[in-house]
């Protein structure tokens, strides 16, 4: 009998098994796009990868779980610490995972400037719409109206669009996929891990938390998967649609794609120029 | 007389900012500080509590926008833990040596990394240096009563420093006990709404935080350590005036258990100290002479009440959950300097570290570490000075 083993054990530390994760979490989809990009680029070792997170559930994905060095940070500095990591060994491929949480709201102004320097980082961010890891409070990401503890009668606030305002910066790649658009997520993934090697790189899952927003809809990760089928659009239509029913959908796909030089290429540029 | 409820050590919190009727509250989501501002939320939103809740996007910003909010001349509340309190210590300095009062509540937890989630008093005894008035607690009933005084003491004229209280996570914050809640008139009376002579309002301007000469800055922070002096009689006035008011008095700076013919003190501040007095019940059965001195203020440090109990005594043991790495537990250095002030003959002095990283420790602990030192000291044996207690 063969025995068939998930491709993702292969990058997974199995002895800290199983995961954290709540039942149905939508962090294993995005786990298992990133391993299957790793897999069909031919990359079955990750000695070369340094993955750098901070705080929050989808800061759990690297570390402990995936088979590589792993830094887990002060929630909201993942991005100056992998900066730091790649200067100092231009040689390694940092990524970054986060949240919403920890990228957008107490490390937005790192992500921000990292996009503006075209820091030679992938970034990828499991947007779910909440602070998931303290019970599901309000973010920057809450949409408004939404019912949590620290919005108890609906969010009075406008959510951050993440992707679309990174996609405004210098960065040479901005994509944002929902977690049902898995091939397209996993494409991503490839894009930025085998073609677009340099400057920045952002990759925004929608991605809602299971257990603080999907059971509060009283609904399952199945039953919202197949909603966000229809709710996920692509961006072009999505800019087509009268302003109520904006609000509906979620717009996707590329928003940036460039192979520019990436910080290190401009300062190495400088380096060489004040040589002669 | 007011209602009994039960409350969680951080819904304590919550209750007393409420009493307190607090204008503005600012505050970011870390565990486990989280559901004090979850319950203060609510009570916004269904209309108990008239304040605005501003969701900041971190902790910086937290103090940050409670700072502006009493500048502006509200009664302003913040909470928050571990590196959430590290992440906003550059506030903790510029609220307290801008002189602007407001109150913090800090629900203890051990710091990073590895990351740890369980209570010590790391996070809390790291600010010891920052102009704040630092008040902790043992027990939910005593939670609320010092959040509540908290606002009266920081907003005294004598004063006009921000107050924060300390309550171990977990062991006080998420447990429920039986907390008398006053009535709130008894409070308005009291307390009365915050005033000040210097808050922005637009009626006449203000220039707050501009740059000064060496000589001009060092009176100011010179006029920091004198208020620090004028809290150590505020804070007993207070702890008086709410006895009378609502009948629990707990005796300023610090509380004394077993003291009148103790031979021996221990000294410890925050929960724990409740597994301490335990330990120390069942040693006086078996004919100690031991006492408790549970510091409830760390700043201002009560030197002189300290040194009133234990001028006399054979020994002191002084229990810290935190430490200084290279030096000793923060309580006991702090003491001993303090004493040799009195003294050239102290009493033995020695300090066990223990508890960090959320390690429980029992009555059973104390009372084993008690009878040693006791003994040792009886025989005519020196304890050691210093030791990090840890079991698994």
């Amino acid at each position: 009998m063969i025995k068939h083993e998930h491709l993702s054990l292969k990058y997974m530390r199995r002895e800290v098994l199983p995961t954290a994760f709540c039942p149905g979490c939508y962090n294993g989809i995005v786990m298992n796009a990133l391993f299957q990009a790793f897999e069909e680029l031919g990359i079955y070792d990750l000695r070369k990868y340094v993955f750098v997170s901070g705080i929050g559930c989808s800061s759990w994905i690297p570390s402990p779980y995936i088979k590589a060095d792993s830094l887990h940070t002060l929630h909201g500095r993942a991005i100056p610490v992998a900066t730091g990591v790649k200067l100092a060994n231009p040689e390694l491929e940092v990524i970054v995972i986060g949240g919403d949480g920890d990228l957008a709201s107490i490390g937005g102004n790192h992500l921000l400037h990292a996009a503006r320097r075209n820091m030679d980082l992938v970034v990828i961010m499991i947007n779910n719409l909440v602070y998931g890891m303290t019970r599901g409070q309000a973010a920057p990401t809450t949409p408004k109206g939404m019912v949590t503890p620290t919005t108890p009668y609906g969010n009075p606030e406008e959510p951050m669009d993440v992707a679309r305002l990174i996609a405004n910066t210098n960065a040479n790649y901005v994509a944002r996929w929902c977690v049902s658009q898995y091939l397209f997520l996993k494409n991503s993934f490839k894009k930025v891990l085998g073609e677009i090697k340099r400057g920045f790189r952002f990759i925004e899952v929608y991605a809602p938390c299971t257990t603080f927003v999907i059971r509060r809809e009283n609904k399952t990760p199945g039953q919202k998967l197949k909603e966000l089928m229809n709710t996920c659009i692509g961006y072009e239509k999505w800019e087509k649609l009268p302003a109520e029913e904006r609000t509906k959908h979620i717009p996707t796909g590329v928003f940036r794609e460039e192979d520019k030089p990436g910080f290190l290429d401009n300062y190495k540029q400088l380096i060489a120029r004040l040589k002669r | 007389m007011g209602k009994l409820v039960a409350l969680t050590g951080n819904y304590a919190v919550a209750y007393a900012a409420k009493y307190a009727r607090v204008d503005v509250i600012a505050a970011y989501p870390i565990t486990p500080q989280t559901s004090i501002v979850e319950k203060l939320a609510e009570l916004i939103e269904s209309g108990e509590l008239d304040a605005i809740m501003i969701r900041v996007e971190s902790e910086h910003s937290a103090l940050a926008a409670t700072f502006g909010a009493a500048v502006a001349g509200a009664r302003a509340f913040t909470a928050t833990s571990s590196q959430g309190l590290l992440y906003m210590h550059e506030f903790v300095h510029w609220t307290s040596r801008a002189r602007i009062p407001a109150v913090m509540a800090i629900v203890t937890r051990a710091l990073a990394p590895p990351w740890n989630i369980w209570p010590d008093h790391s996070d809390f005894m790291d600010q010891r240096d920052a102009g704040w008035i630092m008040g902790f607690a043992m027990d939910n009933q005593e939670v609320f009563d010092l959040t509540l005084q908290a606002f009266k003491i920081s907003e005294d004229p004598r004063v006009y420093l921000p107050v924060m209280i300390g309550l171990e996570g977990f062991i006080l914050g998420h447990t429920t006990m039986l907390v008398e809640l006053p009535e709130q008139e008894v409070v308005d009376q009291w307390l009365g709404p915050r005033k000040q002579e210097y808050v922005i309002d637009g009626k006449e301007p203000l220039a707050l935080g501009n740059l000064a000469w060496p000589e001009d800055t060092e009176e100011m922070f010179m006029e920091i350590q004198k208020a620090m002096d004028n809290a150590k009689k505020v804070i007993k006035e207070v702890d008086e005036e709410y006895g009378k008011l609502f009948g629990r008095k707990y005796g300023g700076l610090i509380q004394c258990i077993n003291c009148e013919d103790a031979k021996y003190f221990a000294v410890s501040m925050g929960a724990w100290s409740g597994d301490l007095i335990e330990a120390v019940n069942k040693l006086r059965e078996e004919g100690y002479p031991i006492g408790v001195i549970r510091i409830r203020f760390c700043r201002p440090f009560p030197y002189e009440d300290i040194w009133e109990k234990v001028k006399n005594s054979k020994g002191v043991i002084v229990f810290d959950r935190s430490i200084s790495f290279g030096a000793w537990g923060p309580l006991f250095t702090d003491l001993l300097t303090g004493l040799y002030h009195y003294t050239n003959n102290l009493p033995i002095m020695s300090n066990v570290v223990a508890g960090i990283g959320g390690v429980n420790i029992t009555y059973n602990d104390f009372a084993k570490l008690l009878t040693s030192f006791i003994e040792t000291i009886e025989k005519g044996d020196k304890p050691p000075v210093f030791t990090w207690y840890h079991k698994r």
